[in-house]
């Protein structure tokens, strides 16, 4: 079965000669194909790759596209009521797509390594993390406890752990993002596998930790272990993949040397994806198009006599679960003018949000205060307050959560309406009149939150934002949560919007690029407060702070920008 | 030293809650009692001169306000006098204690028999083919349904009256306990398990699941090591749930089984309107809250850290 065609050239060629199959791969897939339930589609339709000792190959694709499916297959954990079929699914030489739980038992942890994204969910919150680390030496080694523990150590200072004798006897939770991520690689690289598995390893982290994790696992690149990483996120691969391959609706469109692929793509939706990344470039333009369209020139002018929102020496603390307060936002001051983006950008726990919610009024300020249209927020009658309020308006990360689950969309918009004061009968008309504005029709407004895709979701909570014709928008991180060819949906979509109604944006958001291609003027915050601000323009090519510096160079360019570092 | 703290406090609101079932007891009591000279001289039909009862009235402080006769009450109460049966004419507290013994042990065995039974059913079907789980959770859910003595009838039906392997009642040896555990035990386990299982398929979806299997750890380890201690937590919560059951069930079934107790003291109490008894039981089964509810927060921190270091 596994024998393929040899090579065009070899006319009538009987048997390779063994000295040249040396390089026998690791890891050989022909024509797999996975689905689910009894009548189930192919959700891994015909995919097929090799992976040869030593090489790092990268399965890049949006969510559903069937990358983790197949990462899962080569560890026999495909999933509950999984029909897997190949023509090919060879592991270091050997058959193992009619392997037993038994045979996968010792596969698992002891040649192949997992790594899943979040090691807050992915590690045992109720054990501490050295017990993680030794579980796969308890199954695979013979080595006494003592030893297991010494080689945990021995482990956590490899993977750049401090203090591995008490991090080991520390629990998830104690730990920072960085420090789980190295633990959960630790637990991975424990037996000395001879291919690591890397599902989304940077996903949940900050872009410093995320350029740290990287480093880490191209060390471990080095040796003659192979590696799969799969990953949405085009700059991961550009630094960690000898080859791409492409994955779209459970097949592969291409493959190829990472620095072709992203450098040179051949297929239609390799191109699109690589156009929707937000890169330097792209600023001004359309990143949802190909070729790109110019929305707007950059920089833009403003009238910059009465801003919307002004925010003077604003201080925030609340009281941690130790009764001692922690200052999350200290001295901060901006203004937002009408038309113009004002990006906040910093890692969690900068204080962003916090911000965004004293601007609302949504929280009150422990010092210093907010103006909206030249009037101080604590000054206004509730009533005043109210009508401001309507001028402000907000559209979070995750609509699903900002939704009642029972809502129709045109209840979740009539209700954004209602407010208006807009008689009941006109309120349809307007809820359609909204909805067409964010390129959706009539037909969406019977829907429910979960009939909805997530980047329709997004829309229809970019439509409630509208409905009360709002001067202002504060964009909390609104597109964290969804895939990059839609993420350039959402944000083609706000440029518009600001070019058609002149609405400002507070765009709050941990991801430069994004910050980069929005943003008329730019904030950087770090730990409460503002290290940085000005024209985006200038931070970005001439960064004054430190800790911008830091930032930015922790930002994975995709080779678009620049190509792979080698 | 937090934790302790955290203990301090439990403790200090754990008398309140004494404190407060004490009141309510003797309120609800006092309003729905009926004249309790009466019955503390003679049961139903007796017919006492009213100077007996008068005598009595002032024996007992019946014939005080209110408020006196409650503060007189909690007076008592804080020297450990839970005052005197009416009927047995013994001291409240050595009333229990004569009966306490077999009750705890109904109520320990029956606890262990339904944790055991829920635990090992939840962790084996839990996560498995659909007709085993149908077949598990119909069971579970005949047995919640069933009221106590009727499924105490059927038990000794079967078990006692065809095939003779149990005694129909008393309290002789181990043998004599076995259906009364198991009358007691199985709703609470059908309950338990239930919810252990719900809480069980939840954790084996967890990533970290995927993570002890992609080390290679067998499934029975992966449920009992990893995703177990998980499902734990829910149950520990319902502790006061399995408490309530087996002090509730305990009355049933030790009249049912004619067996010696306190829930059999708690219904002849109630029925003769002995008040000093049942506000003592009352008082003991609140104090059996309050103790398990600080254990119960005791073990939380055993089996998640992140209840102390969170």
């Amino acid at each position: 079965m596994s024998a393929r065609s040899t090579a065009p050239g070899h006319i009538g060629a009987s048997a390779v000669p063994a000295a040249e199959t040396t390089a026998a791969p690791l890891v050989n897939v022909d024509d797999l194909r996975v689905s689910f339930g009894r009548h189930g589609v192919d959700v891994v339709d015909g995919v097929s790759f090799t992976i040869a000792p030593g090489e790092c190959l990268a399965l890049v694709g949006e969510s559903g596209s069937g990358k983790s499916v197949t990462a899962r297959t080569l560890v026999g954990l495909t999933g509950y009521g999984a029909r897997v079929r190949a023509a090919t699914l060879e592991f270091d030489g050997r058959d193992v797509s009619r392997n037993t739980e038994r045979h996968w038992r010792g596969i698992r942890g002891a040649q192949v390594g997992f790594v899943l994204q979040d090691a807050l969910s992915s590690l045992d919150a109720l054990r501490p993390v050295g017990r993680e680390i030794a579980e796969p030496l308890a199954l695979h080694t013979t080595l006494a406890k003592a030893a297991r523990g010494e080689k945990v150590i021995e482990l956590l200072r490899a993977v750049g752990v401090p203090e591995p004798e008490l991090r080991a006897q520390q629990y998830p939770h104690q730990l920072s993002g960085g420090l789980r991520q190295r633990a959960l690689i630790a637990s991975a690289i424990a037996c000395e596998p001879r291919l690591v598995i890397a599902d989304e390893p940077t996903t949940a982290l900050d872009a410093t930790v995320q350029a740290q994790i990287l480093e880490l696992l191209g060390e471990l690149k080095r040796g003659d272990a192979g590696m799969l990483v799969v990953s949405h996120d085009l700059s991961v691969v550009a630094r960690l993949a000898d080859r791409v391959a492409v994955m779209r609706a459970g097949r592969i469109v291409e493959q190829g040397p990472t620095r072709q692929v992203l450098e040179d793509p051949r297929d239609r939706y390799t191109k699109a994806l690589l156009a929707a990344v937000p890169a330097t470039h792209a600023k001004g333009t359309r990143l949802s198009s190909a070729p790109a369209a110019v929305i707007r020139a950059t920089p833009r002018e403003f009238d910059r006599t009465t801003p919307i929102v002004a925010a003077e020496g604003l201080v925030k603390a609340y009281a941690g679960p130790d009764k001692v307060n922690r200052t999350v936002v200290r001295e901060v001051s901006f203004a937002v003018h009408p038309g113009e983006t004002l990006g906040i950008v910093g890692e969690s726990g900068s204080g962003k949000t916090t911000t965004a919610r004293l601007i609302l009024g949504l929280e009150r300020a422990d010092g210093g205060h907010v103006s909206v249209r030249g009037r101080r927020w604590d000054s206004l009658t509730p009533a005043d307050k109210r009508a401001e309020r309507r001028r402000l308006q907000i559209v979070y990360q995750d609509p699903l959560s900002s939704f009642d689950p029972r809502y129709t969309v045109e209840r979740v918009l009539g209700e954004a309406i209602g407010v208006t004061g807009l008689r009941a009968g006109q309120r349809r008309d307007r809820a359609v009149e909204l909805l067409e504005q964010v390129s959706l029709g009539a037909e969406h407004l019977k829907r429910r939150p979960l009939e909805l895709s997530g980047g329709q979701r997004q829309r229809v909570a970019i439509a409630r934002a509208l409905a009360p014709e709002p001067e202002l928008i504060v964009c909390d991180e609104p597109v964290s949560a969804l895939d990059v060819s839609v993420q350039a949906q959402i944000l083609d979509l706000l440029a518009d919007l600001q070019e058609r109604l002149g609405i400002a944006y507070l765009f709050i958001s941990h991801d430069l690029g994004v910050i980069h291609h929005v943003s008329d003027r730019v904030l950087v915050m770090k730990d409460g407060e503002v290290v940085e601000s000005g024209d985006v323009r200038q931070i970005f090519t001439a960064p004054a702070h430190e800790y911008t510096r830091t930032l930015l160079s922790a930002v994975l360019t995709p080779a678009t920008q620049g190509g792979p570092r080698a | 030293m937090r934790q302790l703290k955290r203990i301090a406090t439990r403790f200090a609101a754990g008398l309140g809650v004494l404190w407060g079932a004490a009141t309510l007891s003797f309120v609800a009591l006092h309003v729905t009692a009926g004249d309790a000279a009466l019955a503390t001289v003679a049961g139903d039909g007796a017919n006492p001169t009213q100077a007996v009862l008068d005598r009595v009235r002032a024996d007992y402080g019946l014939d005080q306000p209110l408020w006196q006769q409650y503060l007189g009450y909690l007076g008592r109460l804080l020297q450990g006098d839970l005052g005197e049966s009416y009927q047995q004419r013994v001291p409240v507290a050595s009333a229990i204690g004569e009966q306490l013994g077999e009750t705890v042990q109904l109520a320990l065995s029956a606890a262990l028999v339904a944790v055991v039974l829920a635990v090992g059913t939840a962790v084996l079907t839990a996560r498995r083919r659909p007709w085993i789980r149908s077949a598990a959770s119909g069971t579970e859910l005949v047995l919640t349904s069933f009221p106590t003595f009727v499924l105490g009838l059927v038990l000794l039906i079967v078990f006692s009256f065809q095939a003779g392997w149990f005694p129909v009642s008393g309290n002789d040896g181990v043998s004599a306990l076995v259906l009364p555990t198991f009358t007691l035990a199985l709703p609470i386990a059908a309950t338990l398990s239930q919810v252990l299982r719900t809480e069980l398929e939840e954790v084996l979806e967890q990533p970290f699941i995927l993570t002890a299997r992609s080390r290679g750890m067998r499934d029975a380890a992966v449920r009992l090591r990893h995703a177990l201690r998980h499902a734990l937590i829910q149950i520990v919560t319902m502790s006061g749930f399995v408490i309530g059951g087996l002090l509730g069930g305990a009355v049933i079934t030790e009249t049912l089984f004619v067996r010696r107790g306190v829930g059999q003291l708690m219904l002849t109490a109630t029925t003769t309107k002995d008040i000093p008894l049942v506000l003592g039981v009352v008082l003991f089964a609140a104090a059996v809250y309050v103790v398990v509810n600080l254990v119960v927060d005791i073990v939380y921190g055993l089996i998640d850290p992140r209840v102390v270091t969170a």
